[in-house]
């Protein structure tokens, strides 16, 4: 095998990672704040997806032009799920915690399966395409763009995270509730605001994932399990460490595409049981 | 002289008013009685579902409702037990209940396997663990078509009808007594579970394993033996299903979603009760039948949906399902066996 094609695996590796990464951080906020796993969060991807998909068909809006009104969409979706299920089984044993969300999946993708049916679709005008080249790589436009994009959705939620107040905010009720709430943060507010920008980031990476895979009802199971493997190997509550972990994991299933086409998700999702077992608390996990 | 706590002695049960005779003998007559009295093949089909999932919806509760496990990933083992049996009959003629057998001892392995990692979390991330492993399984299913024939799927070869094969061509009647006597027995057992030293070690370490560690219960071993259990019986389940449909392939045998449905049956009668899996698929299977039949074409989603909204409703309003209403209901009668126990 050539250096070129290998170099340029690698990078096409790095920049789908940015867009994992994007995927994955809603999943790890949410649960850093509240310690509770959003088991709908591949459906809220889906449904941003979909958002792109239609406003492309509608209205011929490239997907990622797209992501402002998925996000808030979905982010929408993540404050509804928060106020309307989240909140009523905060006080109920684990066991209820975890069906709700997984409940919330399970309807999601049989109501994107009754809307639009099971057919695949795929988003055909695109503003973006043709390849350029990149320190003598080739790259598809679409891609670039998409992995430019996420990298700048990141770097905001990073400043927003490290840099404001809210954020800090944030920061704080994820290390202790109750200390957080005696120094007067509301940590009810707290909540909302790790769900709305939950909902907000996967909502966004699915309209930049939009124009690069077919678009089905049950796409989300495929990243979810995607984002776990993230989340898990970068360490549960750090969003520096899922910002890692994803442009590993990106790196290894476009590797592993190459050897193993059949096989890419089942090495994502091997290495995700690896992780559990030789390091359950990820890179970075406290 | 030291005094062992006898059966009087120790407290009702919840919803042991569903274990008493005069419930059960009416119960048990109408089932023998069901394929006389509704003759109709949608009745029959309907009613085998209900017995199947009342059987897988139990075997999950070993390890989901009394130890406390939750998995979203049996249907892989529901897969293993179908394709083992079957394969085995297609390869080397075994007989289907020999099958079983082996498909159940093969669950069983691969499920002490998945258990290395998947207990080593707990709660949320076991659950994670268990939808992972489901698609890993059934990805290796699709894409080893040489031992699994892939997407294509398995076509049974038919036998002659009888009990010894597991097969009945022309009716129904056979299969519903079979998964009758297979659920009855395994309802039967897990209510001898429920009181035995086995269970309460189950109990323990759902409430918290690490007092039980401390008390000496090794927690480990005894999550192990459950998910073995859970998975031996599934996978019986799994033969089951596909001596009656006589078809397989991996997308209808072992989706997320048959994984869902299994764990479904259970949470909607009530986790961690002896009845509670079978009042769930009582009242869930013949539902999503006419939501099917009334819609048509599969449904379209709707019974998903419907399915979903009713874990979301379920988690929201009652986590013990239906077995907490009647719980509810029996704290609210007068207590009748409570005699002695006042001053």
């Amino acid at each position: 095998m050539d250096l070129a094609v290998i170099l340029q695996t690698l990078l096409s590796g790095v920049m789908m990672g940015f867009v994992y990464a994007l995927v994955s951080i809603g999943l790890n906020l949410i649960y850093g704040v509240m310690e509770i796993i959003n088991f709908s969060h591949g459906a809220f991807l889906m449904l941003a997806m979909y958002i792109a998909y239609w406003l492309n068909v509608m209205a011929g809006t490239d997907p990622v032009l797209a992501a402002p009104a998925s996000g808030l969409a979905i982010g929408l979706l993540g404050a509804l799920t928060y106020k309307l299920i989240i909140k009523r089984v905060m006080k109920a044993p684990a066991l209820a915690q975890v069906f709700s969300t997984f409940g919330l999946l399970v309807f999601l993708e049989a109501l994107a399966h009754f809307l639009w049916t099971a057919d695949y679709r795929t988003v055909e005008k695109t503003a973006f395409s043709g390849v350029v080249s990149l320190f003598g790589l080739r790259v598809g436009l679409a891609k670039l763009v998409v992995a430019a994009c996420a990298i700048l959705t990141t770097a905001v939620l990073f400043w927003f995270y490290n840099r404001t107040k809210t954020g800090k905010a944030l920061q704080a009720t994820a290390i202790s509730h109750r200390a957080a709430k005696l120094m007067g943060i509301d940590t009810d507010r707290m909540f909302l605001i790790s769900w709305i920008l939950g909902g907000a980031t996967v909502g966004m990476a699915g309209a930049f994932l939009a124009s690069l895979y077919n678009i089905f009802p049950t796409i989300g199971t495929t990243f979810v399990l995607l984002a776990f493997a993230v989340v898990v190997l970068g360490g549960f509550g750090s969003i520096t460490g899922t910002l890692y972990a994803g442009l590993i994991i990106g790196l290894i299933e476009n590797v592993a595409g190459i050897f193993a086409p059949a096989f890419k998700y089942a090495v994502v999702y091997a290495l995700f049981i690896g992780v559990i077992v030789f390091r359950p608390k990820g890179l970075l996990g406290r | 002289m030291t005094r062992k706590p006898t059966k009087e002695t120790l407290p009702a049960l919840p919803g042991s008013s569903l274990l008493k005779p005069g419930f059960l003998v009416p119960l048990l007559a109408f089932v023998v009685a069901f394929p006389w009295v509704f003759q109709r093949s949608t009745f029959q089909n309907t009613a085998i579902l209900v017995l199947l999932y009342a059987f897988l919806g139990q075997a999950w509760n070993i390890l989901g409702g009394y130890a406390g496990q939750v998995s979203f990933g049996h249907a892989v083992f529901f897969g293993i037990g179908a394709y083992t049996s079957s394969l085995l009959l297609i390869n080397t003629g075994l007989n289907p209940w020999l099958g079983m057998l082996v498909g159940a001892a093969v669950a069983a392995t691969v499920a002490a396997v998945i258990g290395i990692p998947a207990f080593r979390l707990t709660g949320h991330f076991f659950l994670m663990a268990t939808v992972g492993f489901g698609e890993i399984i059934r990805t290796l299913f699709v894409n080893l078509p040489e031992v699994t024939r892939g997407a294509q799927g398995v076509f049974l070869p038919l036998l002659e009808s009888s009990i010894k094969n597991l097969m009945f061509r022309q009716s129904n009647t056979g299969y519903y007594y079979i998964i009758l006597v297979m659920t009855v027995a395994l309802f039967a057992g897990t209510a001898w579970l429920e009181r035995s030293k086995l269970g309460y070690y189950f109990k323990a370490i759902k409430e918290d394993w690490e007092a039980a560690e401390a008390l000496g219960v090794n927690a480990t071993r005894y999550k192990f033996i459950a998910l073995a259990i859970s998975a031996a019986l599934t996978a019986m389940g799994g033969t089951f299903y596909a001596q009656w449909v006589l078809y397989l392939d991996p997308y209808s045998t072992m989706p997320l979603m048959v994984s869902v449905q299994i764990a479904l049956v259970a949470i909607l009668g009530g986790v961690g009760t002896v009845m509670g899996p079978f009042l769930g698929a009582a009242l869930l299977l013949p539902v999503s039948e006419v939501i099917r039949v009334a819609v048509g074409g599969g449904g379209r989603g709707i019974s998903p949906m419907i399915y979903g909204l009713a874990i979301i409703l379920i988690s929201v309003w009652q986590p013990n399902g239906i077995m907490g209403w009647v719980q509810a209901r029996e704290r609210r009668a007068p207590q009748d066996q409570t005699g002695g126990a006042e001053p």
